[in-house]
């Protein structure tokens, strides 16, 4: 932080007084947007879906996609390989502008056809250097209680609600001024329990921060390894997330930011882990499945099973059904039995990827860098590559799979693909 | 001028709010009733501090329809940079269904320019969604403003005149549209186009001048970084530079010896002064300099560096960061100073970790003056730039 920065914070702390008077006098009413956001986690309302295992489970990918799959594409206002957000009826994206890339962006857009409903800039307030192949908007947001949250690799973390109001923001490098990656960060933050747990780690200040999800202050902030990780948190209770670092998992309780248990055996710092049916796969020596749904107080979680031959590249594994599946970093996607890690069968896809890929619970759609959308059935015995489409466009993104379609962006264009 | 004014603010925000809290809102006037919520917003603070009031505020401004934008972007003059970002924020949402933009009044905030930098460019983008002909003659006078978003487009303009003159074959007439580019040019890429275009046309271009590196030094080490402890261990040059005394290093005692760069982005590699096959490993060493500044006044000392380091200004600390090999580029990073008339010391401490990686040897920096605008600020006594007969212009 500048001292000039200081100096303009310290007046702004002196009016503070009369501001929360005012506060106290006109609070916000519920936006009638987030008036409709169910608690029900039928979009896609963080990495990884509803669930946190790749899945949306009341979506349906197309059967088979051809050139009219394509349903409409927008142009964004900016790069990003964030993921896109389905919530409340609307589909909300983070982007970065600019020769420096730091005008920030959210842009709400109607599912239906794309058209911009509103759109917020910001500008970043933390430094925007990271590797030409990222970008600023990294992180995919997340939501929760009718607010959504956006974070960035300069550390600003938005919250808006669906009708594009701004509820609170914060600059975290203007808190903590080494919170920064030159690498860029890429955590998407989570939010539940009324809190957004965001990990802002690094090589130098490093921390994972539990954020009250109606203001932004802290509500706990915890030192976390020295070491770049751009891994996001998992949760696995509504009171209880995992915090993945090189040391291995944290079990971190949301109310205060105390670890409830740790798994200790290293962890990767990119792909992240995926929960489904209270087993938590780790890329940690390929994958350990850990069975984290009733852990003991004082106790470890139960190590289920290891397997070298499960082993994610960029991309994070996905849990469907009764199966885990990873897509190495030699484009092979991998299906291992989710109770015993048994390999089941392989099948070798056109990558590179980076974006993770997602499943209905019958077909997964892999989406290779390139642009090329391939969808394979997972229903039978063996692997079948069913249908693929090339969109002919970089693809970094984690597609998001909700009621409508398959939403993909690039650093140009968002894409609905559906029957 | 459309102005922020604090004390009525202040004033506004306390009398509002207490005829709101009595129940009669309707004898808060518009304009103080705006001015508290402005103010309200402004107070945002470290840590999420005033968010709650902020977002109360904020909804009240953007009920309001678009013709207070003018006045929102006044408050943008001087505010923090979170505050910038909700200022910035209700801008957007006031400049969509809200009513008619007012354009007269966006163009004389444009036209103003003591006012916000980055407000003055939401103000210009406004008026370019609404008509591109008149955003363009706009921005035409604008090479030299000091909103550095705005001067970027102007200076785009002006590179691409001259390369329209020397595609037509127009040479002398394209090096002076490239010269007049440059001389306006702040942002490392364009300075980088004009550079190349330049040179190009057989023209040369005294880069590290443009950019005020700093190419003069005294370096001092090796000392112990084992294990990275280095980095918080306060060897003697952080206590006192003497050039002349020997200090104890890592393998007995270093002294102090001249390093001078002649590479045209400034880069100042270590490695070359303390040779060892595959580059030395887990050490630190200091590198010093001084600058004869003509006037005392605000500046930046801006930074690159894939290294761990810290930085004293005038013997104060200014920042430090223990990050390696993460990546490096010009004005990575911006440290704020205030110069002081006559000589002024600046002293790197420049860290190497464990790593063996063959992208790990980089034990260097590149180190500038300029204004917080990103021009170059020379000292009074810079010598001439180190010609480099044989250097690799690499950034």
């Amino acid at each position: 932080m500048t001292p000039s920065m200081k100096a303009a914070m310290n007046r702004g702390a002196r009016l503070a007084a009369c501001a929360g008077l005012l506060a106290a006098c006109s609070l916000p009413a519920a936006p009638a947007a987030a008036q409709q956001v169910a608690a029900s986690q039928s979009g896609w309302p963080r990495f990884l879906g509803p669930q946190g295992d790749g899945v949306a489970s009341t979506a349906s990918l197309p059967a088979e996609l051809t050139a009219d799959s394509r349903r409409w594409s927008v142009d964004l206002p900016g790069r990003g390989l964030s993921g896109v957000l389905v919530a409340a009826g609307r589909l909300v994206v983070t982007c970065s502008s600019g020769p420096e890339q730091s005008r920030l962006h959210v842009v709400c857009l109607d599912p239906a056809d794309g058209r911009t409903l509103w759109h917020r800039q910001f500008r970043a307030t933390g430094r925007t250097m990271c590797h030409a192949k990222t970008s600023v908007a990294a992180a995919t947001p997340c939501t929760d209680a009718g607010r959504i949250y956006a974070a960035f690799s300069s550390n600003d973390v938005v919250c808006l609600d669906f009708d594009g109001n701004l509820l609170w923001l914060r600059g975290i490098t203007s808190d903590y001024a080494n919170v920064s990656n030159s690498l860029g960060m890429a955590s998407s933050p989570v939010a539940t329990d009324g809190t957004l747990v965001l990990q802002v780690e690094n090589d130098s200040e490093s921390y994972a921060l539990g954020l009250d999800g109606a203001t932004g202050a802290n509500r706990w902030k915890l030192d976390r390894p020295k070491a770049a990780n751009w891994t996001s948190p998992a949760v696995l209770r509504p009171d209880l997330v995992a915090l993945q670092s090189k040391t291995g998992i944290d079990a971190v309780r949301v109310a205060d930011g105390s670890v409830a248990w740790s798994y200790g055996d290293g962890a990767s710092t990119i792909p992240s882990s995926c929960l489904h049916a209270g087993v938590l796969c780790v890329p940690s020596h390929g994958i350990t499945a850990l069975a984290v749904e009733a852990v003991a107080a004082g106790a470890q979680p139960k190590q289920l099973w290891r397997s070298n031959r499960l082993s994610p590249g960029t991309a994070s594994p996905i849990a469907v059904g009764d199966t885990v599946l990873a897509i190495s970093k030699g484009d092979v996607l991998t299906a291992g039995s989710l109770a015993t890690g048994e390999r089941l069968w392989q099948l070798r896809v056109e990558g590179p990827f980076t974006a993770t890929p997602v499943s209905d619970g019958r077909l997964v759609a892999c989406v290779s860098e390139k642009g090329l959308v391939q969808l394979v059935d997972i229903t039978g015995a063996e692997p079948k590559l069913v249908s693929s489409l090339d969109l002919g466009d970089e693809i970094l993104a984690s597609p998001a799979l909700a009621d409508g379609g398959l939403y993909l962006r690039s650093n140009t264009k968002l894409y609905k693909l559906g029957r | 001028m459309p102005t922020f004014d604090r004390r009525a603010a202040r004033r506004g925000a306390v009398v509002a709010a207490i005829l709101v809290a009595a129940g009669l809102p309707s004898l808060a006037e518009e304009p103080a009733r705006l001015a508290e919520q402005l103010a309200a917003i402004r107070a945002v603070g470290r840590e999420g501090a005033g968010n709650a009031a902020a977002a109360a505020a904020w909804r009240a401004v953007v009920q309001g329809d678009a013709a207070r934008i003018p006045a929102v972007l006044a408050a943008m003059d001087g505010a923090n940079p979170l505050a910038a970002n909700w200022l910035s924020a209700a801008v957007d949402a006031l400049a969509t269904g809200h009513g008619p933009v007012p354009l007269d009044g966006l163009r004389a905030f444009l036209a103003d320019v003591r006012h916000d930098p980055h407000a003055r460019r939401l103000a210009y983008e406004m008026i370019r969604d609404r008509d591109r002909t008149a955003a363009d003659g706009l921005i035409a006078a604008m090479l030299d403003d000091p909103s550095g978003e705005l001067r970027r487009d102007a200076v785009q303009r002006a590179i691409d005149a001259a390369a329209g003159l020397k595609k037509d074959g127009r040479k002398d007439e394209a090096i002076a549209g490239y010269r007049t580019a440059l001389v306006a040019a702040r942002d490392v890429d364009q300075i980088k186009a004009v550079d190349s275009a330049l040179t190009g046309l057989g023209e040369s271009v005294d880069l590290p001048r443009q950019f005020g590196f700093l190419m003069h030094w005294q370096v001092i080490g090796p000392f112990d970084n084992k294990a990275g402890r280095g980095f918080a261990t306060g060897y003697p040059p952080e206590e006192r530079v003497d050039l002349a005394a020997p200090v104890a290093g890592r393998d007995g005692p270093v002294s102090w010896k001249p390093l001078v760069t002649a590479d045209a982005y400034g880069m100042v590699d270590l490695n070359p002064a303390y040779p060892a096959e595959g580059g030395l490993k887990e050490v630190l060493a200091y590198a010093f300099t001084e600058y004869e500044a003509a006037e005392a006044r605000d500046a930046e000392l801006r930074l690159g560096c894939k290294n761990a380091w810290k930085i004293w200004h005038n013997g104060r600390l200014l920042f430090g960061r223990d990050e390696y090999h993460r990546g490096m580029k010009i004005d990575q990073y911006q440290l704020p100073i205030r110069l002081e008339r006559g000589r002024n010391t600046i002293l790197v401490k420049l860290c190497q970790d464990d790593q063996k990686q063959e992208w790990t040897k980089e034990w260097q920096f590149q180190l500038r003056v300029c204004d917080a605008a990103g021009t170059a600020l020379l000292a009074v006594d810079r010598p001439p730039s180190p010609a480099a007969p044989n250097a690799e212009k690499k950034p």
